[in-house]
């Protein structure tokens, strides 16, 4: 937001001033992330993530770009092409394992994001616009990620698509020709390919658009922080740049170094081997399993083994699955404590821990084999996601007792604040 | 509106699932998921060998490549593809260009051509430029091509070590619990294969090849070359990789730290 002590931008060469006059491009950007945008002083290195995930989606734009010039869209050759890439391309082997495992660091970056999000409650009054861009951006990252991974034209690529793509069959009536048309086929083959392909190019684009609408939102308001108390004054705030270009700098170098050392070291940990066997729908292969970073939803998806008042279990399970992004939406009219830090509200604090363990259980149940055991948590896990956001916050909000709040963000920091006193 | 339909959709999600739960659970203690054989018997790869690549700074042993890509010809290849990788690849292994123009040109399957003038299909001695010809087999099975076989099974050049040496006869207590169990006709029992019955014989053996660099060729010896080959064969840019990674991370460690110190330096009056 730019409150009135926001710095102003004075260009002094005057080529600059030249350039203000006809396209203030340099002064847009001084006042984005430059020093005319003040920021909470008191904010933590999880507000580092969002500038991490923007960097994630650079990486993956740019080392895709270059991968595309040298696969080949083509059920009969996308396998081969990708091993070309790995064996006979210059340092293809460093882009491609920078793409596939870049997917998964963005995932990380995002979830992280997003749970700061959940225990800041980010998505409150007046901030609800940025959340609701943010889901936008979640839901179209699991589709460019899902189509990405169809590429390799693998067992677990044909067999992920087939899974995923036999989810429109649940839609009563127009399920069974819905899919047969998204996969201009029976059965995954190349029309599907060259449209997952076409789209996977497509999609990142409008995730960047949808980034810029989520820094706009961002930007009135201005950001939140760890007290959850609006700023009040100029002690409350500093400018972006230098303050937290510098902080962002040594955030990024962090990611940077954990990112390389599985990039370089660990290259397939991630992935599963069968994705090294190429496509065969004659062969199912023993486990289907999806990247790990739908396990928690894969896991809802397969909790649902019975019918329920006459809706088929399948059908139940597409539409939690679903459901259990969608409620994302709702979240800021769900709480409605007027407190925004989890920091002052304990009651809200334990739950939101619990919801954390349950998504890493809901993880690992995704993950493993569909055994009766591994279903059983899932069911219970899936039950406490669902109460978690439509009944138990709802209630915590209205019946916790808040802590105190620091009078100011000042106040929180140093402990003192000279216009409180 | 929200605050109102909100718990209600959760109560029902939540029902739903309850009640699945309920008839999953009732399920289980009446009919527990029955043990199968593959799930007693099946094991996961030995971890006894220390391959010389294994690690951050492992390299190939090219001596033993050379070994394993013996053993691949002699052996392997009767049966099974190895269509990602070129001769001209075997640069990597320590041969020659000389070498390998000869080991291309004396291979036994030759490539195919075809003139399109004529239409008439021909052979041709294989080059360096070319991959591994095709292996067409005939006979019970599928071997897989083997180019990306290490990457493509969990541990994999354990596992590929395991199941070459895993061969044994069926143990008598698998017959008795699972009558049904018994290996089918023109099968092999191996611990280590997902099915355990594995439509390949054993193919090696002690003194199976005779090794030109003098190493005894025992079954153990000649399972690790093979498994080391292959590795390669899945992953030729593994050595340049763990040694660009180190680079990396010398690089990005000390530009953090400097990231560090000047972040320091900024925020100084700030806390």
């Amino acid at each position: 937001m730019s409150f009135p002590w926001a710095n102003h931008y004075k260009p002094s060469h005057p080529l600059m001033v030249w350039l203000d006059e006809k396209l203030p491009l340099p002064r847009f950007v001084y006042n984005a992330i430059g020093a005319g945008y003040p920021c909470p002083r008191n904010l933590n290195y999880f507000w580092n993530f969002g500038v991490l995930a923007g960097f994630c989606l650079m990486l993956q734009i740019v080392t895709g770009v270059i991968l595309a010039m040298h696969y080949a869209a083509n059920s009969g050759l996308a396998f081969d092409s990708v091993e070309h890439i790995m064996r006979d391309v210059n340092w293809g082997w460093m882009l491609r394992y920078a793409h596939a495992n870049g997917a998964s660091a963005f995932f990380v970056v995002v979830y992280i994001h997003i749970f700061r999000g959940f225990f800041y409650s980010s998505y409150k009054a007046p901030r609800e616009m940025i959340w609701l861009l943010g889901v936008v951006i979640f839901l179209l990252m699991m589709a460019t990620a899902f189509m990405g991974y169809v590429l390799p034209w693998g067992q677990m690529s044909f067999w992920g698509a087939k899974v995923i793509t036999g989810l429109f069959s649940a839609i009563p009536f127009v399920g069974e020709p819905l899919q047969q048309w998204l996969l201009g086929g029976f059965s995954p083959d190349n029309a599907a390919l060259n449209r997952f392909f076409s789209l996977h190019f497509l999609l990142p684009f409008v995730i960047a658009a949808v980034i810029i609408l989520h820094i706009w939102a961002l930007h009135i308001p201005g950001s939140s922080n760890p007290t959850g108390v609006e700023v009040k004054s100029e002690s409350d705030t500093v400018p972006f740049h230098p303050y937290y270009t510098a902080k962002d700098g040594f955030g990024l170098g962090v990611f940077l170094v954990l990112y390389c050392a599985v990039l370089f070291f660990f290259p397939n940990a991630l992935g599963h081997p069968d994705n090294y066997i190429p496509a065969n729908p004659m062969s199912t292969p023993a486990h289907i399993v999806p990247e790990w970073y739908f396990w928690p939803f894969y896991a809802i998806l397969r909790a649902f083994t019975s019918d329920f008042l006459f809706i088929p279990a399948k059908l139940m399970g597409v539409l939690a699955m679903f459901s259990a992004i969608l409620v994302w939406f709702f979240l800021p009219w769900l709480d409605t404590s007027p407190v925004r830090s989890g920091h002052y509200r304990p009651l809200f604090r334990k739950f939101f821990w619990l919801l954390f363990i349950d998504v890493v259980v809901l993880g690992f149940c995704g993950g493993s084999p569909a055994e009766t055991k591994y279903v059983l948590i899932s069911q219970i896990a899936a039950t406490y996601y669902f109460l978690h956001f439509l009944v138990i916050l709802p209630i915590v909000s209205s019946i916790e007792k808040p802590q105190p709040l620091p009078f100011s963000i000042t106040e929180a920091v140093l402990g003192t604040d000279e216009a409180a006193a | 509106m929200v605050r109102i339909f909100g718990p209600l959709v959760g109560l029902f999600f939540a029902a739903a699932l309850l009640w699945s739960f309920a008839v999953g659970a009732i399920n289980m203690i009446r009919e527990p998921e029955p043990m199968t054989a593959v799930k007693e018997y099946h094991l996961a790869p030995k971890e006894d060998v220390k391959f010389a690549f294994n690690g951050a700074f492992g390299r190939f042993d090219k001596q033993q490549l050379q070994r394993g890509f013996q053993i691949y010809k002699e052996v392997c290849s009767n049966c099974h593809s190895l269509k990602q990788v070129a001769f001209r690849n075997l640069t990597d292994l320590g041969y020659s260009e000389a070498q390998v123009k000869t080991i291309a040109k004396e291979w036994a399957t030759k490539a195919k051509t075809f003139d399109p003038k004529t239409g008439d299909t021909g052979e041709r001695p294989n080059t360096p430029a070319d991959h591994f010809p095709p292996v067409y087999y005939a006979g019970s099975g599928s071997p897989p091509d083997l180019s990306l076989i290490t990457k493509a099974r969990h541990e994999g050049p354990n596992y590929v070590y395991s199941l070459l040496t895993g061969y044994t006869d069926q143990p008598a207590s698998l017959i008795k619990k699972y009558p049904d169990g018994k290996v089918p006709d023109g099968l092999y029992y191996n611990p280590y294969f997902a099915n355990l019955n594995i439509a390949m014989p054993a193919p090696l053996a002690d003194g199976q090849v005779t090794y030109s660099d003098g190493t005894k060729a025992t079954l153990d010896q000649e399972a690790q070359d093979v498994a080391a080959f292959l590795t390669w064969t899945a992953e030729p840019k593994m050595e340049k990789r763990k040694q660009t990674g180190w680079a990396v991370l010398g690089f990005l460690i000390a530009a953090t730290a400097l990231a560090y110190l000047s972040k320091r330096t900024i925020w100084a009056d700030k806390h």
